[in-house]
């Protein structure tokens, strides 16, 4: 019941697209669809499959090394991992141009000793190569934070069996952390298909960047709707593929969570070194050289007497952005667990009709799912109109997946037998979901909370259509900077919005006892926690 | 009893953190809501302040809206969004919009949401030449910005530029023009080119930017940066972009190129304000309106970095001398066609521009 409720918000800007593209005539049906669109959706369903396996490539290693091994300074690793994922993809996307683009900064330096030429940035493998390192933190930190929890019991049984350390991982660790590969890829894949700053600044014709065009060349939201149901259509189909391909079986994945264990790291011995390169590039592409381009751009406007206004602008519209993605976060989280449960625990044809609908939000691009809030909310509820609660519920509707995904991954792990179990000893419903499953679920949706928040952080579209009046984020000060000039201007409010951003992934990554880490192997393993054993 | 365990304390804090979120989107949304219904909060759309979509740019056109403030003691509310974005949005708020003014980037833009305009007062609009303004009254072009060629300095002198846009295609400019094919300017651009010489010719020309190599950019800004760091030598852009780069920093190697006199290359657009229909401010509204086009002429002219035209005949631009570089409107190709209405002449460009291969 309470999912179905949830469900409503995300199928809002999919009944708008019906609304719009339905009041349509045919003639617009077909010039819309006749031009070489099975290319263009081809191209855009090639794009998002590739990053959700560039992500998994880089991810699934990533929090192997930050969990499992002894590298050194791991956790602060853990940290930078996950970092990349507060720069905005279109301002990491500008500064890698900045870097590698065709004048860009490391050609003025290789030019001196005879470097002509760079690998091309501007096409479909730039975007490629610019999304998965903006987006496969999603993959890793639902990972990782899997990872944290399983029972590695297995894994020693099975190499104390003979196998190799490969195969013990294939047969023993990979089933119990599918759920959460699955569920970050989807994340990223989706976002890869919806996103329209990277393919537009990377030069890539994709779905998302045909609908802009609609919008904002031809005026034409007919045009622009029927495009966005078949891009729903399209994400239709990566769903289906995601539970027919990948999911596979749900039940054999499940596994009891983990009892008490030692946790010894694998030692990486020589392998140290390639460990260390390999996290040192991923570093090095997706933050630092972003950041020192950013940096390098700040410190270029030089003292010109305007760093008071700067200042004044980005502190407010900083303000602004934390209590939004605060509220965004939270509201997302309590949303996503009615969703979670019901997709874990009764598994089944309304579910999935529901989880369907809940993806199809996050896939469609911002504006998309602004216009349908602007047509719903100016008919049935204006005075929520550009309200900051509406702005909310524009957050929760783009990016409720990323909630749910992590908060089902979690779910997934816990066996119903220990809600049984608590229900046996007394506890009624309320009070085992209490004791058992939410303690149990509780770093799964604490990672899910903070990925819409750090998501919220950036979003732009939707945030310009249904602000209140006068409202200025970081992301929108950024897009007051760059409407009309360089990227000089929009520095400052860039690396304050990755600086504030650092602030609560570190809390939740590194902090002994923020439930994610158990680095330190001291606290007790949640197994224990509700249970009473 | 074990210490009491880390997820736990998660939890506690998870949910303080969520039932805090909800309780204070529970207050924002009371708060918003009091506002709408009281109307006397300056937030929401009250009955003093006037509310305006604004389309062009903040960095541009704040100065413009605090002197009105300053002249009238009107406070305005202004939105800032992309010009077609905020388009779409007043077409889905229909007559229930807040809004009392559009402020648009383009004729383009303000003319798909025409029937959502009140008529201007004719006296208010009778400086602007007939071209520039809604041939029903509904809107009126505010400023002119002319299609150019902007080059880099370092490498070219005016004199090594062509005289017509056609002349881009020239081998000796291949892989060095930068265009911006999904952008609306350079849309509008080719429609105009379509109607004046026809489909076949428009066709050679996007062609023949294929085959020259032709740079490809989202948007004229980026294009022009891209002309100051050599990254290529000119690129086809609307005329103002150059000087508010100029005015940040005044050695950069970039001028504008404009083609000879009546040259389809140097098509003018407008900026254009509207009054809604549904406003509830109209007298405010007008009031704005009228600053647009007297005072406001004014500060275009001598204040904004711009340079773009003032379009009122009432403002003199002849003897300035930061118009100088600048070639009068009556010597810039107008085509004869609404650029507001487009409709399917623009689908048609993008068909086009699309089959010539220059969209992707």
């Amino acid at each position: 019941m309470l999912s179905c409720c949830v469900a409503i918000l995300p199928a809002i800007p999919i009944a708008y697209l019906l609304v719009r593209a339905g009041g349509s005539g045919s003639d617009a049906w077909r010039s819309t669809l006749e031009s070489d669109l099975v290319a263009i959706a081809a191209r855009s369903l090639a794009l998002s499959l590739l990053v959700a396996i560039g992500t998994i490539a880089i991810a699934v290693p990533y929090a192997f090394l930050v969990v499992r091994s002894d590298l050194p300074a791991r956790r602060i690793w853990a940290l930078v991992g996950a970092l990349p994922l507060v720069v905005p993809s279109y301002v990491g996307a500008f500064a890698l141009l900045g870097a590698f683009g065709p004048r860009g900064m490391l050609r003025e330096l290789l030019a001196p000793l005879g470097v002509e030429r760079l690998p091309e940035i501007y096409g479909f493998g730039g975007a490629l190569v610019v999304l998965v390192l903006f987006t496969y933190p999603y993959v890793l930190l639902l990972v990782a934070a899997s990872w944290r929890r399983i029972d590695t019991s297995l894994e020693r049984a099975a190499r104390g069996m003979g196998r190799t350390s490969w195969q013990a991982f294939r047969s023993a660790t990979l089933p119990q952390l599918r759920s959460s590969i699955v569920a970050g890829s989807l994340l990223a894949a989706l976002y890869a298909l919806g996103d329209f700053g990277v393919v537009s600044i990377l030069r890539v014709d994709t779905f998302t960047r045909q609908i802009y065009l609609r919008y904002g060349a031809l005026f034409d939201r007919e045009g622009a709707a029927i495009l966005g149901l078949v891009l729903c259509a399209i994400t239709f189909g990566v769903l289906a593929i995601e539970r027919r391909v990948l999911r596979g079986d749900q039940r054999g994945a499940r596994r009891r969570i983990a009892a008490r264990d030692d946790r010894e790291p694998v030692r990486l011995g020589r392998w140290r070194w390639p460990a260390l390169a390999f996290v040192t590039t991923v570093a090095l592409f997706s933050l630092v050289i972003p950041l020192a381009v950013l940096s390098w751009w700040l410190a270029s406007l030089g003292a010109d007497g305007l760093w008071a206004d700067r200042i004044a602008a980005t502190a407010g519209a900083a303000g602004a952005s934390l209590v939004a993605s605060g509220l965004g976060a939270g509201a997302a989280a309590v949303l996503a667990l009615p969703v979670a449960i019901l997709l874990v625990r009764a598994p089944g044809r309304l579910p999935s009709i529901i989880e369907t609908i809940v993806y199809g939000g996050y896939a469609l691009p911002g504006l998309v799912a602004a216009l349908g809030l602007t047509y719903f909310a100016t008919r049935t509820a204006f005075w929520l109109y550009q309200s900051l609660t509406l702005l909310v519920v524009a957050y929760v509707i783009r990016f409720l997946p990323q909630a749910v995904g992590a908060t089902r991954a979690a779910l997934e792990r816990i066996d119903p037998a220990l809600e049984s179990a608590a229900r046996g000893l007394g506890q009624g419903m309320f009070g085992s979901f209490r004791r058992v499953t939410l303690p149990l679920a509780g770093p799964g949706i604490a990672a899910g909370a903070m990925l819409v928040f750090l998501t919220v952080m950036k979003e732009l579209p939707a945030t310009l259509v249904l602000r209140p009046t006068g409202f200025e984020s970081l992301a929108t000060e950024i897009w007051n900077q760059t409407s009309v000039s360089d990227y000089q201007d929009a520095a400052l409010p860039a690396l304050v919005l990755v600086a504030l951003s650092a602030i609560p992934l570190w809390l939740l990554v590194i902090r002994p006892g923020s439930g994610v880490d158990t680095a330190r192997g001291s606290t007790a393993p949640p197994g224990d926690s509700g249970a009473g054993d | 009893m074990t210490p009491r365990p880390a997820p736990r304390r998660t939890l506690a804090r998870l949910s303080t953190l969520a039932i805090v979120a909800i309780a204070a989107t529970i207050v924002a949304g009371c708060a918003s809501d009091d506002e709408g219904s009281s109307n006397d909060s300056a937030e929401s759309g009250s009955s003093d302040a006037l509310v305006v979509y604004s389309g062009r740019e903040k960095e541009i056109v704040e100065p413009l809206y605090e002197r009105f403030e300053e002249e009238t003691g009107i406070d305005l509310e202004v939105r800032y969004a992309d010009s077609a974005a905020m388009a779409a949005q007043l077409q889905e708020e229909g007559d229930r919009s807040p809004a009392d003014v559009f402020y648009a980037q383009d004729a383009g833009a303000i003319g798909v949401i025409e029937p959502l305009l009140a008529e201007l007062p004719a006296e208010l609009v009778a400086d602007v030449p007939a071209q520039f303004r809604d041939r029903q009254g509904r809107w009126t072009g505010v400023t002119g910005r002319v299609r150019t060629l902007v080059y880099n300095t370092d490498e070219y002198s005016e004199t090594d530029l062509p005289e017509s846009v056609f002349g881009v295609l020239e081998p000796e400019w291949k892989g060095k023009v930068g265009v911006a094919p999904t952008n609306a300017s350079f849309i509008a651009f080719v429609t105009a080119m379509r109607l004046e010489l026809g489909d076949e010719r428009t066709k050679e020309f996007l062609e023949g930017l294929v085959e020259n190599d032709a740079q490809i950019y989202e948007k004229n800004g980026p294009i022009v940066d891209a002309v100051g760091k050599g990254e290529v030598e000119v690129g086809l852009v609307n005329h103002y972009y150059l000087w508010e780069r100029l005015e940040k920093d005044a050695d950069l190697p970039i001028a504008n190129h404009f083609f000879a006199p009546n040259d389809i290359g140097n098509l003018v657009n407008t900026s254009a304000i509207g009054i809604l229909a549904s406003a509830d401010n109209r007298d405010a509204a007008e009031q704005l309106v009228q600053f647009m086009l007297t005072e406001g002429q004014e500060f275009i002219v001598n204040d904004a970095p711009e340079r773009e035209y003032p379009l009122s005949v009432t403002t003199d631009i002849a003897s300035n001398e930061r118009y100088r570089e600048l070639p009068s409107l009556a010597s810039i190709k107008a085509p004869d066609v609404d650029l507001s209405n487009l409709g399917e002449e623009l689908e048609a460009t993008v068909a086009l521009i699309r089959e010539s291969g220059l969209g992707s």
